[in-house]
Formats: structure tokens, C-alpha cells, sequence
């Protein structure tokens, strides 16, 4: 049992939880996901870490309600528990020795992209933030965004919020306008993500995309 | 009084019903038969079937004492060398074990041990009002990774020593495979629940969601004041085939369709978990895991229900009891076949039709067996031209597991076999110091019987290290 400190919705369909788990705080890198489990009769879930805090010795996930599982963790209330959440599993991002890097993110991959964002800049690495919604509604950790990057454009496919256009067009034109990156890290729909590689292959750039794993146990063993 | 040449049989539920129900299929003994089938045993000086347990229980002794209405007693001769009666009497493979060196066997039917087991288990904890007491503290701590029945054995035998025990478990309930994979119509869940709870009152410490080599390494562990590690991890990583088609959806391995269904209670209609229910699913492989998956598939619902095996009815390595149920309860056993790929739906006309990326079929072909191999088992071999296809919507992969690899990598300085198990000496001693293994992480899948066995030789050998020999 897990104690719920904080319960946001950052938009209609996803909500952020920062739950007390101090042994996986301890531990966490981003890039990593932990199992959730809402309450005994539940699915275990693979859900990525979308923020942590070693010495408060809590976890953050954020969640798109897509299924049964999700609709019941979305249910839960600040001041009560998940009922299990065990981790942190999967590779942690690289992201030593980087100096300069594109994070493109795409949706509620977003929620992912945000922690590598975050550890770049914290680590003094320059950090491009490039983040695609359709709409503003569907905006989340704009101010996290903000506030972990060197430059941060907000693309929507609308035009509702910041530029309207795709992702692939902010991070062509930041390419074209002579930034050199080490390192483009992306992550978002598939098709989006093909795109960028698309793009930094023309330039030659290192590209890391992220795969959301499937996983129903702690171990791995049931991939 | 002539000996009945014949085992009493084992109640069970008709098959049409149970076929049906997740209820546990064997209902066991009443004392009437159970002291009945106690008078089948000779007796005999030499007791094969104590060199055929590999725990070698005192079997002569606990039947004679129930032969004789002493039921309390038999299961103290039990627990002696056993911790788990109540589980092995339900799942050893007794056929090839004590049974099988059975004097009586060799003109009749053997003892019916297994069941003699379980009646006795079942009757001590129906009846016992002895409750576990917490020994006094010794001051000493050990951590024991994983709680199947190596690690919940060697637990429950270091803290009736007085040890402080802590087991990590990385799932959300203890208890290893005997929750997660073998299914509650074989092994009813309470009876493992009872085992657990019998160690938290022996003041054990169950840590649930800590995955070794993630949350916690086995150094940090002594970091934090643990003297000894035993490590009964298991063997949870499934092999697939590499045949095309494996990536397919509705191509599960055992071990998540198991999973699925004990664990995350998809065998409920009320439950989140979602699992393929209905339609036809083939089981690929032979042994208890094959079994289970099978007799589980026709539990949800499943119409048509095949196990694909490569070699013959005799050489199939479940228990004999399950292949017998499973045939009862309508399993269509296709044997001397062997999948060479699993066909997915794929229609070009229409991109977006649901269907696409499923199973469709699974292409068969057809063995014989030829030479005996290293393992001394004759060898299947391919009748050329002679593939078939099957309709099935769900493939269930279940040709057997290894150890999961993520202990060995986080701990510097463990050694393992080529097969991943770790090395051990007779002790269960690894090449680390003080940390010592058991089970199926050893051995790779094996029975729950000698797990239980290695978590009980680690156990005395943790406590010699640690408290000396005047223990
Ligand atoms: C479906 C099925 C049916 C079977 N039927 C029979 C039968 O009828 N008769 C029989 O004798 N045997 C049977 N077996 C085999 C038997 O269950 C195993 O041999 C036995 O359970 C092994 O015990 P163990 O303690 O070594 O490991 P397990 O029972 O596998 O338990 C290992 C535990 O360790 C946990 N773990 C793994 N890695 C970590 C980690 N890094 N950190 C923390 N925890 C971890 C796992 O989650 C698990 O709970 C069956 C097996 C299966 C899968």
C-alpha cells in the first residue's frame, strides 16, 4: 500500500499521481516504469516514471485512462493508497556525457520525455524541449517543460497553442538553423516518432526513440 | 485379510462440471478410506519409498500411525522433514518418486501415498488448535529473494530457530509458483495462504513489490544488517520456440497466461485482467505447466482445447493424475506433432479489419521418434510432408523455463551454469559468501518438493554458519 501525497488531471483523459515509495525513489532513473496495481481485484500495469524525489521518497506517474485499470487508478484520491506499485524496472535513458540534446515529445509521451528533459538540464546539458498536442486542451507539464530546458517550443497541430504545425517542423527548422545535437531523444506515437528519425537520419544525428514495454511481472519474466 | 490389489480411488468432481469451475478437482480421502489405504502398506524393512522421496520423508512411519487413528502423530512424522505436506501431497509427482519404488507396486498398485499425504496434512490443519508461537529472538538476520517454496521453507525453518527472517518478494503475494502458476482447481490458494500466515505469526517478515537487482541489491541487503541471503528465485523466465509467428497476438507464454489468470484473477468475471476467453487454443508441450495452461484455457471458456507435444503419451512429463484429468475432462492431446509456425489474420483488402495481427492457425508437422538422447528419452524426429494445420485463436507456449538472469547480474561474484542456474555447493553455499540458493534458480524448473528440500538444507546450513555448530 502506497500513500497518495499529490492527484492532479492534467487534462480530460490523463491524470498525474506522486506516490510515497522511497525505496523506488531511491533508485530511479528516467527512462524506467514501475507496476501499478489500483486495488486487490486489479491488473498490474507498466506505467513510466514520470518524476521522483529521492529525499521526499516519492514517485510521480501520469496515466492516460484507456481501460479498465486506468479508470480505476484515476479513481483514487489524494490521502488514499495504491494498492501495489513495485519497481524501477527497464533501462534507464542514457544521458552521461551529453552537452546538447533535442528532447521531441509527442502527446502523453510527453510524460515521459519530461524526466530525461529534466535530468539533462539538471546535469548542465543545453536541452531543446520540442512538445506536439493536437490541441490545448490536451496540454500537460507545460510549466515542467519550461522550466527544465534552454529552449522549449510548443507545437499543436491546430495551432491552439504555441506554433501550429508538427513536432518534425520545429525540430527541422532548430536543425536547420545550425544546432548541433549529440543526441535527439523522442518519444511519442509511433508514426511520430518514425518521422523524426526520418528527419535526424537525413543530418546524420544520433536518435533514441522509446518504446513503451509490455510487461505483467516484477521480474520480466512474463514479456 | 488378501491386500486390495487396487489404489482406493480419489473422489473428484465429475469432469463434465469441473471442467467448468475453478474448484479444486480432487476432493481427498475421508478417515475411513485414508485408514483403509494406511493398511495396503507392508510395512517393509528395506521402506523403498523413503529413498524414492527427495526429502525422504519417514513414510512407513507416518502410515502405520494413521493406520492406527494417530493422525496428530503421523503428521508430526511428517513434519520432520517436510514443511509443505498439505501442497506436496497434492502436487509431487509421486509416480516417479515414492510410489514408484513401492514394494506393493511391483504386483499391485502402489501405496497411494501422496493422497495418504494429503489427508494427513488436511486433517492437522482442520483439526490442530496449536498455534505458532514467535520464538525468542537469536538477534541474527537473514534475507531470504522470493517466496516459492524454497523461500518460504528455509524462512519457516530459520525463525523457528529464532532467526529475524525478511523475504522479498517481487510480486504482489507470496507464495511463488504455487500461486501464480499452478492453478487453483490442483492447489487451492488458501492452502498456501495458510503456509504464509503461519510464518508471519513465526514473527516472519514478508516484503512484497521489492524485486532483488532493482529495488534492492543482495549487497545492499548486507548493508542493511542482513547476515546471511538465500536465494530461491525460481526459474520464471519462459523459452519461446523462435518459430515464425511467435510475435503474433494471442501467442502467449505459460507463464503470463498463468499469471493472468491465478494471479490477476482474469478467471473472474468481475476482474480487469483481460485474457482471451473462448474460442480454440492450443497448448504447446508436455509437462505439469502444459497441463495447467490447458485444463485453465477450457476453464475460461475455451470451445476446443489441444495439447501439442512432440514426443508420445509416455514420455509426456506431468503428472499422471493431470494427464488422466485432462483426458477426462476433454483436452484433445495431439501427440507426435511439433509447431513449426503460428499464422496470423492478415487481409490486404481491409488494413483496419480488428483480426488482423491474430492467431489464425498454427502449422503442425508430425514426429516419430527415433534414437533415445543424452536424456535418455528417444528422440522425436520430423516425418517429411506430413504438416497439417490447425484452426486456433490462442497459442499457449509452455516448453519450459530458465532462470531469470537479473540476480546474477546485479551481484558481483555469483556464479552461474551455462543453463543460468546458480552453482552451489552441497550446502547450497553460492560462490558468494554468505549467500546461499535453493529451488528452481539452482536446479531450473523442477518440483516443489525439492525446492522445499533446498530451502531446508540452506537453512541449517545458514544457521551453523552464523550460530555455530552447539545449535
Ligand atoms: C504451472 C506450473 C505447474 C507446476 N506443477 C508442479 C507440480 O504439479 N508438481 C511439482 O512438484 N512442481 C510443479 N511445478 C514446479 C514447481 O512449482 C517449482 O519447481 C517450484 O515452485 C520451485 O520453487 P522455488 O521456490 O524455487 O521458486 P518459485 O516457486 O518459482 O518462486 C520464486 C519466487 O521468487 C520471486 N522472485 C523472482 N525473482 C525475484 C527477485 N529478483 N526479487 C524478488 N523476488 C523474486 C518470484 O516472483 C517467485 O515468487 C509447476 C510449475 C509451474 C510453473
Amino acid at each position: 500500500m502506497n500513500k497518495i501525497l499529490v492527484r492532479r488531471e492534467l487534462n480530460p483523459t490523463v491524470t498525474l499521481l506522486t506516490v510515497e515509495a522511497p525505496l523506488i525513489a531511491r533508485k530511479a532513473e528516467p527512462g524506467q516504469f514501475v507496476i501499478v496495481r489500483p486495488d486487490a481485484e486489479g491488473e498490474r500495469i507498466p506505467l513510466t516514471i514520470a518524476d521522483f524525489d529521492r529525499e521526499a521518497g516519492t514517485v510521480t506517474i501520469i496515466f492516460q485512462i484507456v481501460g479498465a485499470t486506468t479508470e480505476k487508478l484515476n479513481h483514487l484520491m489524494e490521502g488514499g493508497c495504491v494498492q501495489d506499485i513495485a519497481g524501477p524496472l527497464g533501462r534507464a535513458t542514457h544521458t552521461e556525457g551529453l552537452k546538447k540534446v533535442a528532447v521531441v515529445g509527442g502527446g502523453v509521451g510527453c510524460a515521459i520525455a519530461y524526466p530525461v528533459a529534466k535530468k539533462l538540464f539538471e546535469q548542465g546539458a543545453e536541452v531543446h524541449a520540442v512538445a506536439g498536442f493536437r490541441t490545448k486542451d490536451l496540454v500537460i507539464l507545460e510549466d515542467e517543460f519550461a522550466a527544465h530546458s534552454t529552449l522549449f517550443c510548443r507545437m499543436s497541430d491546430d495551432g491552439s497553442w504555441g506554433e501550429k504545425g508538427l513536432v518534425t517542423d520545429a525540430l527541422k527548422q532548430l536543425i536547420e538553423a545550425g544546432n548541433q545535437y549529440d543526441e535527439v531523444i523522442t518519444i511519442g506515437p509511433l508514426i511520430m516518432m518514425k518521422f523524426v528519425c526520418a528527419i535526424t537520419k537525413q543530418y546524420g544525428i544520433k536518435t533514441v526513440a522509446s518504446m513503451n514495454p509490455i510487461m505483467i511481472d516484477g521480474t520480466g519474466t512474463a514479456a | 485379510m488378501a491386500i486390495d490389489p487396487n489404489k482406493h480411488p480419489m473422489p473428484t468432481q465429475a469432469p463434465e462440471e469441473r471442467a467448468h469451475n475453478f474448484r479444486e478437482v480432487a476432493l481427498g480421502y475421508t478417515l475411513e478410506v485414508a485408514r483403509e489405504e494406511a493398511s495396503r502398506c507392508l510395512n517393509c524393512k528395506n521402506q523403498p519409498c523413503v529413498k524414492g522421496c527427495p526429502v525422504g520423508i519417514h513414510i512407513p512411519q507416518f502410515i502405520q500411525a494413521l493406520r492406527k487413528g494417530e493422525i496428530e502423530e503421523a503428521y508430526q512424522i511428517i513434519s520432520l522433514t517436510s514443511s509443505l505436506p498439505a501442497i506436496c501431497g497434492r502436487v509431487c509427482p509421486q509416480e516417479t518418486q515414492c510410489e514408484q519404488q513401492c514394494t506393493l507396486g511391483i504386483r499391485y498398485e502402489p501405496v497411494g501415498i501422496g493422497r495418504l499425504e494429503r489427508f494427513v496434512a488436511d486433517w492437522h490443519n482442520e483439526h490442530s488448535t496449536e498455534a505458532p508461537q514467535k520464538p525468542e529472538s537469536n538477534g541474527h538476520r537473514v534475507a531470504i529473494v522470493g517466496s516459492g517454496p524454497s523461500g518460504l521453507t528455509c524462512a519457516g525453518d530459520l525463525a523457528k530457530k529464532g532467526y529475524q527472517v525478511t523475504v522479498f518478494e517481487a510480486l504482489h503475494t507470496a507464495g511463488g509458483v504455487l500461486v501464480y502458476g499452478i492453478p487453483e482447481f490442483r492447489l487451492p490458494k488458501a492452502i498456501v495462504a495458510r503456509e504464509v500466515e503461519t510464518l508471519k505469526a513465526l514473527g516472519v517478515d514478508i516484503e512484497t513489490n521489492v524485486i532483488i537487482g532493482k529495488t534492492l541489491t543482495v549487497d545492499e541487503l548486507f548493508e542493511q544488517g542482513y547476515e546471511a541471503v538465500f536465494i530461491g528465485s525460481g526459474a520464471g523466465l519462459p523459452n519461446f520456440m523462435g518459430i515464425p509467428g511467435e510475435s503474433l497476438k494471442g501467442v502467449y507464454s505459460a507463464n503470463e497466461y498463468l499469471t493472468r489468470s491465478n494471479l490477476m484473477k482474469a478467471y473472474r468475471d468481475d476482474a480487469d485482467t483481460p485474457i482471451m476467453k473462448g474460442g480454440s487454443v492450443a497448448v504447446v508441450g508436455g509437462g505439469n505447466v502444459a497441463m495447467d495452461a490447458a485444463r485453465t484455457a477450457l476453464r475460461l471458456g475455451a470451445e476446443h482445447v489441444y495439447i501439442v507435444y512432440r514426443r508420445s503419451m509416455e514420455e509426456l512429463p506431468a503428472r499422471r493424475e493431470e494427464v488422466e484429468h485432462a483426458e477426462e475432462e476433454g483436452i484433445d492431446f495431439r501427440l507426435l506433432c511439433n509447431p513449426v509456425e503460428v499464422l496470423g489474420w492478415n487481409d490486404p483488402e481491409n488494413p483496419r479489419d480488428p483480426k488482423n495481427g491474430f492467431v489464425k492457425a498454427m502449422r503442425c508437422i508430425r514426429m516419430q521418434l527415433g534414437e533415445p538422447d543424452a536424456s535418455g528419452r528417444r528422440r522425436p524426429v520430423e516425418i517429411p510432408g506430413s504438416e497439417f494445420t490447425l484452426d486456433v485463436d490462442t497459442v499457449v507456449i509452455a516448453i519450459g523455463t530458465s532462470p531469470n538472469p537479473l540476480i546474477k547480474s546485479t551481484t558481483e561474484g555469483l556464479e552461474v551454469n551455462r543453463r543460468g542456474g546458480i552453482v552451489i555447493n552441497e550446502d547450497g553455499l553460492t560462490s558468494r559468501k554468505n549467500v546461499y540458493a535453493g529451488g528452481d534458480a539452482v536446479t531450473g524448473a523442477a518440483t516443489v518438493i525439492s525446492a522445499m528440500g533446498a530451502g531446508k538444507t540452506a537453512a541449517a546450513a545458514i544457521d551453523k554458519a552464523l550460530c555455530g555448530e552447539q545449535n
